[in-house]
């Protein structure tokens, strides 16, 4: 019963998400300097009058504003995203195609920035004063501070112009899949690294500290005293009776941030030509296609807060505690 | 207040962020001065290295002058940092207020509007409202003030809710004191310090916001900023690192130093946690 009850809050919260972006959506075409029609079809159908009466026609543009944003609700629930006239085809098919890289970025970023930061931040915690805590702190200072696409941008310079090492941009170097698909993953990989590293270290910085402060503060608990009081190596002390604890704040603050993560993603991408939702905002901003940019906004939305049901469900993984309450 | 100011100057992060960000200050205020004329004019050889032709960050693809760049670049990241972190202020500390301070239906809504907007991605919505609106200063501080708000609102009203427990506001209730006034006079200015602390980390994020919306061509095209010029070297950075390197520094520097007198701020307003 109690997890029913859970899970009807958590859906009527999501129906209640998506329908205020919607109405920020319908809100700002509104707002927008001149005619609505215009801004749905983008600059390219502005001079045909024609053109323009129709989308008034679609959209009911004469309608009061309310049942007009009925008629914009019900569209949404049809999954119908509006129509690109730009790139002449229905916003839905441009951002699935964009969908799976975007995905495969934000996650790696995303469970590299984790993983990362919980074990840097444990060894700052547990050397706490000493000159690698030092370190790895001013280290998480400077990345903190850091710009997301000027950090991607110095990666390129050291990593791809230097040395050499990496792809500088694209998804994958290979034009047909005549090599093997093991050959194609493996390249595809090799252009992943540096676009997911740029946006998994400035999280990565956060996560640390945080990971830090947080281990310092569970090692003066009771608990780890009374481990150690009867015996227990530090090693196991700290699998056992820290690291969970410590870990605890650190995944469901990772949690809160998947919606700046999704942000920073369209600036990787354009720094790095990765073909994702990104990189399709970067040329609906360039090309002001409107229809494309509400679109974008509405699904990555939708993307955090489905990602932030996952996290919820890996804390209630971590903390047993949580599914009881 | 002395024993704050104290303690902000006994941190040593503390006096070397107000260092540097009193040095971004006066270079920001003396710009015109500094560097004289537009910095979008053409100074010089288009992709003049660093310390060729007499600028000392070299030339861009345009022979303007990198350095003129970085220094009037400050102007535009100081103002539109300082003025949207104000405007999120007001719409936060109001919305806090109201939802901590009224409690029940009130407080409901504004606790689930607060919620959503912090769970869709800022920074898109940053962009849709910069872009539809069209980019200007003022739009572009619109826009970062209204991704910005919800966790000032958050603490504001955490904050209220703990303070308007203590025996001080009951009294003051007691004394027939309207709601308003009791909230004005008594209430906000007890909940206050670490709302100032997470506004001055606000104006840190607002800067990298701003940053990253000229980044993408979404900057105020009459001001020069930071953002702008990365975005604009970007695409030769194999040719001339200088473009994209040192607008790119001047951001981090001036965001650490943010940063650091951020965290020594929370050391000296909130002692209790500084001390444990």
């Amino acid at each position: 019963m109690i997890i029913i009850s859970r899970l009807l809050a958590k859906l009527t919260g999501i129906v209640l998400a998506i329908l205020v972006i919607a109405t920020i959506n319908f809100t700002l075409v509104h707002s927008a300097p001149g005619d609505p029609a215009s801004v749905i079809a983008g600059q390219s159908g502005a001079t045909d009058e024609k053109f323009l009466a129709d989308l008034r026609a679609e959209y009911g543009l004469d309608q009061p504003f309310l049942v007009q944003l009925g008629t914009y609700i019900g569209k949404i629930a049809r999954l119908d995203l509006g129509y690109s006239y730009r790139q002449r085809r229905p916003v839905t098919d441009l951002i699935l195609e964009r969908l799976g890289p975007t995905l495969m970025l934000t996650l790696s970023a995303f469970f590299l920035s984790l993983i990362g930061g919980v074990t840097c931040g444990a060894l700052a915690g547990l050397r706490h004063g000493k000159w690698s805590d030092l370190a790895i702190s001013l280290v998480a200072l400077l990345l903190y501070a850091t710009p997301v696409f000027w950090l991607g941008l110095m990666l390129v310079l050291v990593f791809s112009v230097q040395l050499e090492w990496l792809p500088a941009f694209g998804y994958s170097d290979m034009r047909s899949d005549s090599f093997g698909p093991l050959a194609y993953a493996w390249d595809v990989a090799k252009h992943l690294f540096l676009p997911a590293v740029t946006l998994g270290a400035i999280y990565m910085a956060v996560y640390t500290r945080l990971m830090r402060s947080s281990l310092i503060e569970v090692a003066a608990e009771d608990h780890v005293k009374t481990a150690r009081a009867k015996g227990l190596g530090e090693a196991a002390i700290l699998r056992g009776h820290m690291l969970r604890n410590a870990a605890l704040p650190v995944v469901a603050f990772a949690g809160l941030q998947v919606g700046a993560m999704v942000g920073g993603a369209v600036v990787v991408e354009t720094v790095f030509s990765w073909p994702g939702l990104g990189r399709l905002t970067f040329d609906a901003v360039t090309a002001r296609d409107y229809p494309v940019l509400l679109g974008l906004f509405l699904v990555m939305s939708v993307m955090v807060i489905a990602v932030n049901l996952l996290t919820d469900l890996m804390q209630r993984l971590i903390d047993p505690r949580m599914a009881v309450n | 207040m002395n024993e704050t100011l104290r303690t902000f100057l006994s941190r040593p992060a503390g006096i070397v962020g107000l260092t540097i960000l009193g040095l971004v200050c006066v270079v920001a205020l003396l710009a015109p001065v500094i560097s004289p004329g537009s910095p979008w004019d053409m100074a010089g050889m288009p992709f003049a290295r660093p310390g060729e032709g007499g600028m000392w960050l070299g030339s861009d693809t345009l022979g303007r002058d990198v350095a003129a760049g970085v220094i009037h670049g400050a102007r535009v990241s100081l103002l539109i940092g300082v003025s949207s972190t104000l405007a999120a202020l007001a719409i936060g500390v109001t919305m806090g207020a109201i939802a901590g301070f009224s409690g029940g239906i009130v407080d409901l809504i504004i606790v689930r509007v607060t919620e959503v907007f912090q769970t869709i991605p800022n920074f898109v919505l940053a962009i849709l409202l910069v872009a539809i609106l069209t980019p200007s200063l003022t739009t572009i501080i619109l826009a970062i003030a209204l991704v910005s708000w919800p966790p000032l609102a958050r603490l504001t009203r955490a904050q209220v809710m703990s303070v308007s427990r203590r025996e001080f506001v009951h009294a003051a209730r007691c004394q027939g004191q309207s709601a308003v006034s009791v909230l004005v006079r008594h209430v906000l200015p007890n909940a206050i310090s670490p709302i100032i602390v997470t506004g001055s980390l606000t104006v840190a994020a607002a800067i990298l916001i701003e940053a990253a919306l000229s980044f993408m061509g979404l900057g105020d095209p009459n001001h020069m900023s930071w953002g702008y010029m990365v975005g604009a070297g970007r695409t030769v950075i194999r040719q001339a690192w200088w473009m994209s390197v040192f607008p790119g520094l001047a951001i981090l520097i001036t965001v650490v130093a943010i940063n650091l007198v951020g965290e020594a701020l929370n050391d000296a307003l909130n002692p209790r946690i500084a001390r444990s």
